[in-house]
């Protein structure tokens, strides 16, 4: 199915006798596979409202990613959480669409800077599992009227209702950016010089470890750039020898590579993304056998690459954070629970909502177990 | 504004409820003497009070889980409070309620600026976070009016906002976990030192909840390096329509300044007169700050200055010193002591669409002519956060109902344009009643069925945020 409008969709899910497997640009196939029949967003398009002096952007649900994108690059503004590309990493073919960005709250690694897509995400309209049509939240950026639904939206992999339309806080593309590379560095000086910078006042607005460099990113005007890079050499001088790359178009392609995962893309096998206090992330790695991994996020996200069917959380045993296996055979994906699973208060509240909010269990069911 | 009848088989069993309470909680935590409970019959909404059954002041989570665990198994409303700061009413008691203080609540757990967060209790101020931390160089980012008083509790139930949240965000963009204490005494721990959920955002929709779906006792909060330094500009205009262009024109120009704050004429004379600022005699002002470096200060309003002289401003100062700076923030601080000098006054709180400023400030000065009631304008531009203040006389008959009236009318054009009847405040009892002028009855429907989750019987905070008749019969269940 691929209703044209959010009356039509409303209708189908109204209609439904079975379990709804929705997708938008189907580029993020991670879960516990859905068997059901697919509910495309594809047909909801459009940017319905951009306001550049207010800062804000609404789209329907179905509207592809690179749409929006360049319609807020020509008039010098972004999407502040820099929303990653996991196709080429999960391998997905189809254009990522903004709902399904939403549903999965993907955001890059200017989350430790400007926050995650929730946090840029000022509005939703979304059909619930009975049909219904549901606003909340809106178009302006401080609003605290009634219950926060929108932050609840974000990252339910559509388990609690269809998105069909979104509003962002969108922000300016700052004139100029560089890159502070902090060469061949083990994980835990790593995550101690990513410390440094992301608590100094040079505002980072990226801090990754490639699995042997640091790459630390700032942006701003020209002047501006120029000086804090200057100043974070010097801070990060005591644990080696520091360059920085200029450039936007450069610092624009590494750091795409970056928020894209692609270095753990390439070669087969298990791809894990586990969100941790930063300065745990040495800790646990150690213990992960992981064959590629990745630090971002000042090394609050780990993204590790292991052998098909490998149980990351028995490697790892308990700790404090949250693991999604993100890359895995459908039949593994069955057989490991793809999001953590959550203490039984926890768990039992959110099995209440999703009872309320799709009292018939017919919208992605299982899917994040 | 009505507030439910009492219940009166709790009212007839307060002997018996408070020896339950007592039976388990230190003996100065339970407070049920008339004179005492006096002192918590109402919030900063002031015009509203009513002396709650009882009060009870727990000093740890466990204690809070069993004064809870006592209210759930006998039915008895629960109005947590923070340091009862809300200006919406958020926690005025009932008759039949018992009100659950987190003030003794005010410890730090954990700083870690490798992690760059703190864990507090929740009972805490929000300006003794920074307190905490400050020292070191860093801060707590949302910062209410009211910072020096309202306790973190507060702000996460009512996801406060403040003048630099612009730049930093408000309370649930700086909020990383809480421990929640549900109405059956549950504990749970949601969320931590790491980003993000890995199921269902429950954070989110905990945060300016307004204490309807739990009692938050610990928070663990995001802190941030403080700036090399700040400096503002203060811009003066002869119109609101061109102070608003100015501020559209700034935004889209790449700067981000930490605030942009808005003041019009009568606000800028009453603010004059108390408080002699030295400010232009102009139709509108704007205050503008921003961070870095001293060179990356420059830089910035240097700029700012630019788009502004292409709006042909009255006045245009900068700020060349620390005490300049207090200077112009002076009159901007004193706006809301200024106003009630004047006369007793009602804050609004609705944010509209920046592009719509010009056309809101018009017709709110129309609206003001038509109800006899003076405003003033006094506000965060940056990002639509209006705070109209009407002045009325609480001594006059009538003109408090006027100048709600007059409110409302403000409140609904702020909706109209695209707005909302909030943005920092919350809804409280104060806008509740306007709830279905933002909201179809199935946007309510889908933000009660939230709270039949966390608290099925309807006792946290029950008379407030959604109206009366759309809660009725969840009430009464």
């Amino acid at each position: 199915m691929r209703p044209a409008d959010e009356s039509a969709l409303a209708g189908a899910i109204r209609a439904a006798t079975g379990p709804l497997h929705i997708r938008g640009g189907g580029t993020r196939p991670v879960g516990r596979p859905v068997a059901g029949e697919v509910l495309e967003t594809g047909g909801l398009t459009g940017i319905t409202l951009y306001e550049p002096g207010s800062l804000t952007l609404v789209a329907r649900a179905g509207t592809p990613l690179a749409e929006i994108e360049a319609t807020l690059a020509a008039d010098g503004q972004r999407l502040p959480f820099e929303p990653p590309d996991w196709g080429g990493l999960l391998g997905a073919k189809g254009a990522s669409t903004i709902g399904g960005v939403v549903a999965a709250n993907a955001s890059g690694p200017r989350r430790i800077m400007a926050g995650a897509c929730r946090d840029s995400l000022i509005g939703v309209r979304f059909v619930d599992g009975t049909g219904s049509v549901v606003k909340n939240g809106g178009r302006v950026m401080k609003n605290v009227t009634g219950y926060d639904l929108v932050k609840l939206l974000a990252g339910s992999w559509g388990t609690l209702g269809v998105l069909t339309e979104v509003s962002f806080k969108v922000l300016p593309i700052p004139e100029s950016a560089a890159t502070v590379i902090l060469r061949g560095q083990a994980a835990g000086a790593a995550v101690q010089a990513m410390a440094a910078a992301t608590g100094s006042p040079f505002e980072v607005s990226g801090a990754v470890w490639d699995g042997d460099d640091v790459l630390l990113r700032i942006e701003g005007f020209k002047d501006s750039v120029a000086y804090r890079a200057g100043r974070l050499t010097g801070l990060l001088a005591p644990f080696g020898g520091v360059e920085v790359e200029e450039g936007r178009a450069t610092v624009d392609a590494r750091w795409a590579a970056l928020r894209d995962v692609t270095a753990l893309g390439a070669t087969p096998g298990d791809v894990w993304r586990l969100s941790v206090k930063p300065s745990d992330a040495p800790g646990i790695i150690a213990h992960m056998g992981a064959e590629a991994v990745q630090l971002d996020w000042a090394g609050g996200l780990i993204w590790a690459r292991v052998p098909p069917g490998t149980d990351l959380r028995d490697r790892i045993g308990a700790f404090a954070g949250h693991a999604t296996l993100m890359r895995a055979s459908p039949e593994v994906r069955a057989r490991i629970a793809p999001f953590q699973p959550e203490p039984a208060p926890l768990a039992a509240i959110a099995a209440g909502l999703r009872a309320k909010f799709d009292p018939r269990g017919i919208l992605n069911p299982g899917l994040m177990g | 504004m009505d507030m439910p009848a009492p219940n009166a088989a709790i009212l007839s069993r307060k002997a018996d409820i408070v020896s339950k309470l007592r039976a388990v909680l230190p003996e100065d935590a339970v407070i049920d003497d008339a004179a005492e409970t006096r002192a918590y019959e109402c919030d900063a909404l002031s015009a509203y009070r009513c002396p709650p059954l009882a009060v009870v002041l727990p000093r740890s989570t466990e204690e809070v889980a069993a004064a809870l665990k006592i209210c759930h198994a006998e039915g008895v409303p629960v109005v947590p409070r923070g340091s009862g700061t809300s200006l919406a009413g958020g926690a005025l008691p009932t008759a039949d309620c018992v009100i659950l203080g987190v003030s003794r609540l005010n410890r730090v757990l954990e700083t870690d600026y490798a992690n760059r967060f703190i864990r507090v209790q929740s009972g805490r101020t929000n300006l003794s976070v920074t307190g905490a931390v400050e020292a070191d160089g860093f801060f707590y980012a949302p910062d209410p009016s009211s910072q020096l008083a309202c306790a973190i509790a507060g702000n996460v139930a009512m996801n406060s906002g403040g003048a630099h949240c612009l730049k930093y965000g408000v309370t649930t963009n700086n909020l990383l976990g809480v421990t929640l204490v549900m109405m059956d005494g549950t504990v749970v721990e949601i969320g931590g030192a790491h980003l993000d959920a890995g199921g269902l955002d429950l954070l989110g929709v905990i945060c300016g909840s307004e204490g309807q779906l739990g009692v938050v006792t610990e928070a663990t909060l995001r802190i941030l390096r403080k700036p090399e330094g700040a400096r503002p500009v203060l811009i003066g205009f002869n119109s609101n329509e061109v102070a608003g262009e100015c501020v559209s024109d700034i935004i889209k120009a790449g700067v981000l300044p930490v605030a942009i704050e808005f003041m019009d004429r009568p606000c800028i004379r009453a603010t004059e007169d108390f408080a002699h600022a030295g400010y232009p005699d102009c139709e509108a002002l704007l205050i503008v700050e921003v961070e870095g470096s001293a060179a990356e200060i420059d830089e910035q309003l240097g700029l700012i200055k630019q788009i502004a002289m292409k709006h042909d401003p009255v006045e245009l100062r900068e700020s060349r010193s620390e005490d300049e700076s207090k200077k112009i923030w002076l009159g901007r601080k004193s706006a809301f002591g200024a106003m009630g000098q004047i006369n007793d006054y009602m804050c609004l709180d609705g944010t509209i669409p920046v592009s719509s400023l010009p056309f809101v400030l018009r017709r709110i000065g129309e609206m003001s002519r038509d109800y006899g009631l003076d405003v003033g304008n006094v506000f965060h531009a940056g990002d639509g956060n209006m705070h109209p203040l009407i002045l009325y006389n609480a001594n006059k008959p009538g003109d408090l109902q006027k100048c709600e009236a007059f409110g409302a009318d403000i409140l609904k054009l702020c909706v109209e344009v695209g707005g909302c009847l909030t943005g920092e405040h919350g809804v409280g009892i104060e806008k509740r009643d306007l709830m279905a002028v933002q909201f179809a009855p199935d946007d309510l429907e889908a933000q009660m069925r939230v709270k039949d989750v966390f608290d099925p019987k309807w006792l946290l905070n029950p008379a407030k945020v959604f109206p009366l008749d759309a809660t009725a019969k969840r009430r009464a269940a």
